[in-house]
Parts: structure tokens; sequence; C-alpha cells
């Protein structure tokens, strides 16, 4: 019997010979990248957006690997130096449209100098932040994000420091728009990106994420839909909080929204005189 | 043509402006900064950007991402900041990436003697990254060579798809010399080769011609290109599978040793008679040219070797290039490309001669250093 294949309307933007990805039963990349490819589908069927110019940048890690899923212009280059590299390919040309993607360790760990260096520069590019609290794909090391207390495989005795907020440290920069959203809110991911995709400057999206896997053995959520649940419990929409309402805390709960957004001039449009 | 004096700093940038510079991004380090401040002046001119980046980690990053959206692009630094570029060499060379990398040396390890001279970085140049790889390396001995072979790098970088390294240092940075600068057209400029326009076909970014470079497809342009660090096959696809791997990592090399012919540059002087041959390169070279001359006033059948290209090494020209008996080294570090003369010259006597200076080397410091060989 011919097996005939169902056509997704996103499959145009998968490389599809690459499909399935990598990721573990029960991981919530898939559900955000879903969102992130219908913002930019309605960007590029509204005539907003030329799909040949828009470029994915990721560094190393489940979430960086995003990009060579989407069938556009891609890089997968080196651990947390994702936001440089699109950095340089942005100012040597000005009409590509850079997305970077990455965990919390590869974008607020390891890449967290250019994190902060390119918010405060305010340079063109979207960058996507997927917080899973763990380093996952080494096998469940403690991240600049994993709550003080957890047990992870570097911090046997329980993790003895304090979390990043990246929302916070970014929104105290020069950023254009700052928002968080949760992988058990997809219409968010999908509402945030559609905006950031209509603007300049410096756009930071933090999509916090289920890792049942890795991040699930630590705190006890193995099972996928008992992490999915638990999260969803935690997750609080606000309408345009403040950054002191940021708060991103198993316990108190994560708050969810649109932190900030500002009309700076962009980098490039300072450059090119446009603005200044 | 136009005729100026200026510093090696200077030349490096103003050889970078001639063979069509677009990107440049550095941190300020001593002793290389010159090289962009003058550019931070002049790029704009000539519809470049430059950007000070947060380190020196960020600046080679950016030059990749640069040069992948069609700029010609380098960064220059020195010693520490060298350092902290050697894992995106790497990238740059599995990505097949063009670009040039400036190391000013100056006197180390770690912090060193930031404004004194040195050629102690000559085998980290080469091994820098991690993998296997070959990247070309230039050393230039004055401030025309400076303008002259950082032209060389961008047209070797464009010719072949790999990063470049011109080993500059203290002494030739802030070297005054005249220089004669070339326009357009009076100087060869080679530039990357990139596929015609998409057909719609996904295509492979990796796949070479039959000189072993693939065509470059830019950023921006449609052709869905992958730019993969991983090990990857021609379509940029993870493939870590033995027969992939092989093949990947020795054509990136083999690349570059088919155009030996192209990529090595020597300078040979007094060879045909020579019983003492001196080998040298960079600044410390001139002294030791001086050294070779006031040998031969005193009777002693001195040749003259300077290696233009550091890296890779043209084994059977610099063989065939003297038939002395004494190969003496002179070099401002340890004793490192003495290694390889030794074993390239393997049936003959070849000596180090370590200068470890950190001023340049005076001509009588390299005739003390030669003497117990004589």
């Amino acid at each position: 019997m011919a097996v005939t294949r169902q056509i997704h309307p996103l499959d145009k933007h998968l490389r599809l010979e690459r499909i399935p990805t990598l990721y573990c039963p029960g991981c919530g990349l898939g559900i955000a990248l879903g969102a992130l490819l219908r913002a930019l589908d309605k960007r590029i069927s509204e005539g907003a957006i030329n799909p040949d110019k828009v470029l994915w940048v990721g560094g190393i890690g489940c979430s960086s690997r995003m990009v060579f899923y989407v069938n556009y212009d891609a890089a997968h280059v080196i651990h947390g130096r994702a936001i440089p590299f699109a950095l340089g390919a942005v100012l040597a040309n000005p009409d590509l449209l850079a997305i970077v993607t990455g965990g919390d360790g590869d974008i607020a760990g390891i890449g967290g100098n250019h994190l902060i260096h390119a918010a405060r520069r305010n340079i063109d590019m979207i960058v996507l932040m997927f917080t899973n609290f763990v380093y996952a794909m080494t096998g469940g090391q403690v991240a600049p994000t994993t709550p003080r207390g957890v047990s992870t495989t570097t911090t046997p005795r329980g993790n003895p420091e304090y979390p990043v907020n990246a929302v916070k440290l970014v929104g105290s920069l020069n950023a254009n728009y700052v928002a968080r959203a949760s992988v058990t809110t997809p219409h968010y991911i999908e509402q945030f990106f559609y905006k950031a995709l209509g603007m300049r400057g410096f756009r930071f999206i933090e999509v916090v994420s289920t890792c049942p896997e890795i991040y699930g053995r630590h705190i006890g959520l193995r099972d996928p839909v008992e992490m999915y649940s638990e999260l969803r419990k935690r997750i609080k929409y606000k309408h345009k909080p403040s950054l002191e309402e940021a708060e991103i805390d198993w316990e108190r709960g994560i708050v969810i929204g649109e932190f900030v957004e500002r009309s700076n001039p962009s980098l490039i449009e300072i450059l090119k005189g446009v603005r200044s | 043509m136009k005729k100026t004096f200026a510093s090696g700093n200077m030349a490096i940038a103003e050889g970078a402006l001639t063979a069509g510079l677009k990107f440049y991004a550095g941190y300020p380090i001593t002793p290389s900064s010159e090289i962009m401040e003058y550019l931070a002046e002049k790029l704009p001119e000539y519809g470049g950007v430059l950007i000070q980046m947060e380190d020196e980690i960020a600046s080679i990053n950016a030059v990749i991402g640069a040069s992948w959206a069609g700029a010609k692009a380098m960064t220059a630094t020195s010693g520490p900041g060298f350092s902290l570029m050697a894992e995106a060499i790497g990238l740059a060379t599995i990505t097949e990436t063009p670009l040039v990398v400036v190391n000013v040396m100056r006197a180390g390890p770690s912090t060193g003697v930031p404004t004194k001279t040195s050629q102690s970085d000559v085998l980290q140049a080469r091994w820098m990254s991690h993998g296997d790889y070959i990247v070309p390396i230039y050393s230039p001995w004055s401030v025309q060579e400076a303008y002259d072979l950082t032209i060389k790098a961008f047209n070797t970088a464009e010719l072949l798809r790999t990063p470049v390294v011109v080993l500059s240092d203290a002494v030739i940075a802030h070297l005054w010399e005249p220089l004669t600068l070339m326009e357009r057209g009076e100087v060869e400029v080679i530039s990357r080769k990139t596929p015609g326009d998409p057909t719609g076909e996904p295509y492979p970014p990796y796949k070479p011609d039959p000189d072993l470079v693939p065509p470059m497809p830019l950023f921006g342009r449609g052709f869905k290109v992958l730019v993969e660090s991983l090990i990857h096959d021609e379509r940029g696809f993870y493939s870590p599978r033995d027969d992939g791997y092989r093949s990947l990592v020795k054509r990136i090399s083999l690349k570059v040793l088919k155009r030996l012919d192209y990529v090595y540059e020597q300078d040979a002087r007094f060879t045909e008679d020579a019983d003492v041959l001196l080998v040298s390169y960079g600044s410390t070279a001139r002294s030791t040219y001086l050294a070779t001359i006031e040998l031969r006033k005193q009777g002693v059948k001195a040749g003259f070797l300077r290696l233009k290209t550091l890296w890779p090494l043209d084994d059977d020209r610099i063989r065939k290039t003297s038939n002395a008996r004494k190969i003496i080294v002179v070099e401002n570090n340890i004793g490192k490309i003495y290694l390889d003369i030794d074993r390239i010259f393997k049936d003959r006597e070849v000596y180090p001669s370590p200068v470890l200076s950190l001023e340049l080397p005076t001509p009588r410091d390299v005739l003390e250093a030669v003497e117990p060989w004589l």
C-alpha cells in the first residue's frame, strides 16, 4: 500500500530531510519551534519579510540545533558565540534578519558577555533564549538559571548559587524588546515573536521550556505530561508587566509577558544615518 | 601607485583596504591597536564597517559571520587576544570561511611584555585550534612587505576559502619606512568564487570543485545555506561517519597544499656559493641579512634564506635553495622554525640560533648567536 505523506502547512519552513529532530520525547522545543514558524509564516505571507533574507544562527545545545531544522540560511556555530556571529553578518549585510536561538547555558552562561553588549548596542537581531534550567545536551549539569538547592550532576549536594534572571538583565540595558513566554503558552510565543519580527534593534524573548528527560530527573518530574502540567501551574501572564515583576521562580511562580517595548534607534539605523 | 611614509601597522591596514576589506571587528591590544584606529578613520570611506567588540572572541566570530554575509573581513590582535581566538579559527577552517587574522607578536607567555617584540607565536599560529587543518601564515620583514603580504593574505584566503594569519611583530608594527601603495588594478586582487543564482534545488555549500575549493553561497541570496561547525557532508549536514570525516578533513588541508606554489614564498640571497646558510624570517631577518653581509666581508661564504610564508612550508623548494653544509636558524624565540629546518635538511648540519631579545636583535647580536656554529 502506498504511503502518502501528510503535508503540514509549516513544512515549507523545514529541512524535511532532517526531520525527525533529535529532541527527546516530551521536550518543549518542538512546541516552541511550531509557534515561531507560525509567526514567521504570517509575516512572510503578509509580505513583510523576504524569506531569502532570514538568517538563523545557533551556538551549541539542544535549542541551538533548531537552526539546522529550518529551511533558511543558517549557521550552527560554536558554543556561546551565535550573537557575535549574527552581529557580523547583519553589519556586513543590513538586509539580513538575524534570529539567534540558544539555551540558557549558551546565551546567558558562556555567551553572557555577548548578550549584555548586544543589548547595550541595540544591534538589530532577535535572540530567542530557551530556558530549561539545566545543561541538558551534556547530561544534566548546573546552569546559570538552575534554581538554588536543585541537585544536578555537578551540584550533587544542591545548587549553592543564585540563578540569573535574563529578562531583568537584558531589560536593564538598551534592548528594544524584552519578553518572556512559556512552551505551555505557545500562543504567546507566536504573538511575541510576530511582534519582534516587525521591530528594529535588539529583541530578546525568553521561552521557558520543559526538559523532562534531564531536568525532570533532577526535580522528580520525569513524566513529560506531569512536567508540562507543573510548569503550566506556575506560569502567570501579566499584561505589560514591569521588570520588577519579572519573577522566574519555581516556588513563587514564573511571570510571562512583554516587559520592555522601546523604539530606540538601532545600531544599524545609527550607522546608516537613518536615526541618531 | 602612490609613495608614502608609514608604519607597519598602517601598512597592514592599507593592504587590507587595497585587497577590498569591508568588515573589521577588533578589540584594543598593544602593539596592534593602530591597525583598528587607522581603519576606524578610513574603512567607512571605502564603504566598509568597523566595530570594536567586547573581546577578541566576539571579534573573530563577528568576522566569520561578516564573511558569510559577503564581506572581505579581518581582525588584528596580539598574543593574549590571539589565544582567545583559537576556537573560532577552527570554526573558520571547518566552515571554509575566508578571513584574515593579524597577530602583531609581543613577548609572552601570558601578558608578557606588551610593548616589546617577539617571534614566539610561530607554532601557535599553526595549530592554535584543536583538530586537523592547515592555516597559511605570512611573516613580513618590512613596512612594504607588511602591505604586500596583507594583500597576499586576503588573496590566499579568498582563493582557498580559508582563514589566513599575518604574523607581524612589535618592531614591524611601529617601524616607519617608505611605502608604495597600489591602486585597484595595479595589483592582483582575488575574490572568492560564488555559485550562480539559486535554482530552487537545495545547494550543497561544501561540494568542492576540482581545485577542492567549493564555491561560497553567501547569506541572503536564497541558497538556504547551512554553515556547520560539526563535521558535515557536502550539504552541511552533520555526518559522524569515518568516510565523510576523512574526506572533509583531508580536503581542507589538501586544498591548501595543492596550491603550495601560490601560498609559499621565500627570499633567498647569496645562496649559490654558500657554505653556511642563515635562515630567518620577520623582523629578525633584517639583522640576519646584515649579519650575512658582514660574514661575507669577513670571508665566510654565508647565504641568506628568509621565509615569507611560515606555514605551510615548501620542503622541496627550501631544500633546493642551497647546498650549504651548515644551516643556522636565527629567530627571536627558543628555537621553533629550527625544528622544521632541521627536518627538511636532515642530511646537513642544522643549528638553532635563538636570539631571545625584547628589542630587535642587532646584527652584532645575530653574529654572536651564530658564531659558535661557524
